[in-house]
């Protein structure tokens, strides 16, 4: 029971990360509590239906789709971070503004409101699904049995979702002078945090080279399985023993969105561009 | 600037692809590693083809090795492995990593 509830919690916690940031930077966007409901629930159904298509995905590009899958899930979260960054930075102002009254909707927004959904889906999807399997697994073979397992894993879940819910709690106490940059950030981190996991897929696939692996060590300072390390791997992407790829995808990424903010924000009375 | 950078790319998985290395075998029944040790070559790519027995899925896991991935019941998949430097990498069947069976190391050397 306590292992369906720690891989459980160890999993949903980067989804429950993931989606308290999303939450929190896109706060003051109408009906944003149902987008991501919505996201949920879409990204549970999704998880099912990859579990039980895991031995078809895993088939496909001669053995290596499951690592091509992950890959692209993580790609198409960078692209809608970063598309979600770029459109806070020409909005940020209008949004800090407008947050206290969300009666006021913003026009654009609409499309906003799909990359909530997108983002939140696809980050269920992906912890989800290999959740499914392992409580499948260990349902039906361990000596705990269904009921042991079912309970760990909701016990596993609350505890997630509960760090998550303090995350967002804290995020709003934030000043809303700063709290848009903040959100900002964080979710910059995220992007180039999925964007170095999908660069660990694409070298286990053996279409990248590794460029150092590892690169450096910090596993004896700093473990991954502690209660630290899990939480900087869920919000900044640590990872103690990273591959020389994975870095150069997270710098690059990160340079690449942040420029693309600071050229799309407006600055100074009069327009520039 | 695209199709230059698409052909590259395909020259290169093309490249690697037939770059395959030696093949190693793992193999997993009741949730239990067989061998719990295995040796590889350092300085080399490898393939480490994981066989399930069970009926059930496992997740081979290494986070020294950045490798993880699903091994369906009764089905097995390669995990490509290095060039690897000398030493003792753990890995685990991630399902079930409280369990000593389900614990194992690759001895590069």
């Amino acid at each position: 029971m306590f292992a369906a509830a720690l891989i459980v919690f160890r999993e949903s916690l980067e989804a429950a990360l993931i989606i308290s940031i999303m939450a929190a930077a896109t706060r003051g966007i109408p009906a944003r509590a149902r987008w991501i409901v919505t996201g949920v629930l879409a990204g549970l159904a999704g998880a099912a239906v990859v579990a039980s298509s895991m031995e078809l995905i895993s088939n496909l590009a001669s053995g290596m789709g499951q690592e091509l899958f992950n890959a692209g899930i993580l790609t198409l979260a960078v692209g809608m971070l970063a598309w979600h960054n770029i459109w806070m930075s020409v909005h940020g102002r209008e949004m800090a503004a407008q947050a206290m009254n969300t009666a006021r909707a913003i026009n654009e927004g609409t499309r906003e409101q799909s990359v909530i959904f997108i983002v939140v889906a696809l980050a269920v999807l992906r912890e989800g699904s290999e959740t499914v399997l392992f409580l499948y697994s260990l349902a039906t073979s361990s000596a705990d049995g269904f009921r042991t397992t079912v309970n760990g894993g909701l016990g596993g879940l609350a505890a997630g979702a509960l760090v998550g819910g303090l995350l967002y709690a804290g995020l709003l106490r934030i000043p809303l002078r700063w709290f848009f940059s903040i959100t900002g950030v964080l979710v910059l981190l995220l992007a180039a945090s999925m964007a170095s996991q999908a660069a660990r897929f694409l070298i286990q696939a053996d279409l990248l080279p590794s460029l150092g692996a590892p690169l450096w060590d910090t596993s004896a300072v700093l473990s991954q399985t502690t209660a630290v390390g899990m939480l900087l791997h869920g919000l900044v992407g640590y990872d103690p023993q990273p591959a020389g790829m994975q870095i150069l995808f997270y710098v690059v990424v990160l340079v690449i969105i942040a420029s693309a903010m600071w050229w799309v924000t407006p600055r100074g009375p009069r327009k520039t561009r | 600037m695209k199709r230059l950078l698409a052909t590259a790319l395909l020259s290169f998985v093309a490249a690697t692809a037939f770059a395959a290395g030696d093949e190693f075998t793992l193999t997993i029944k009741d949730h239990a590693f067989e061998p719990k040790e295995i040796t590889l070559p350092a300085g080399k790519k490898v393939k480490l083809l994981v066989v399930n027995k069970d009926a059930t899925p496992a997740e081979f896991e290494s986070k020294p090795l950045g490798r993880e991935k699903v091994i369906p019941g009764k089905a097995s998949a390669t995990i490509n492995l290095g060039p690897l430097k000398p030493g003792r990498y753990a890995f685990v069947e991630e399902y079930h990593e409280n369990e000593a069976a389900a614990q194992g190391t690759i001895i590069v050397q």
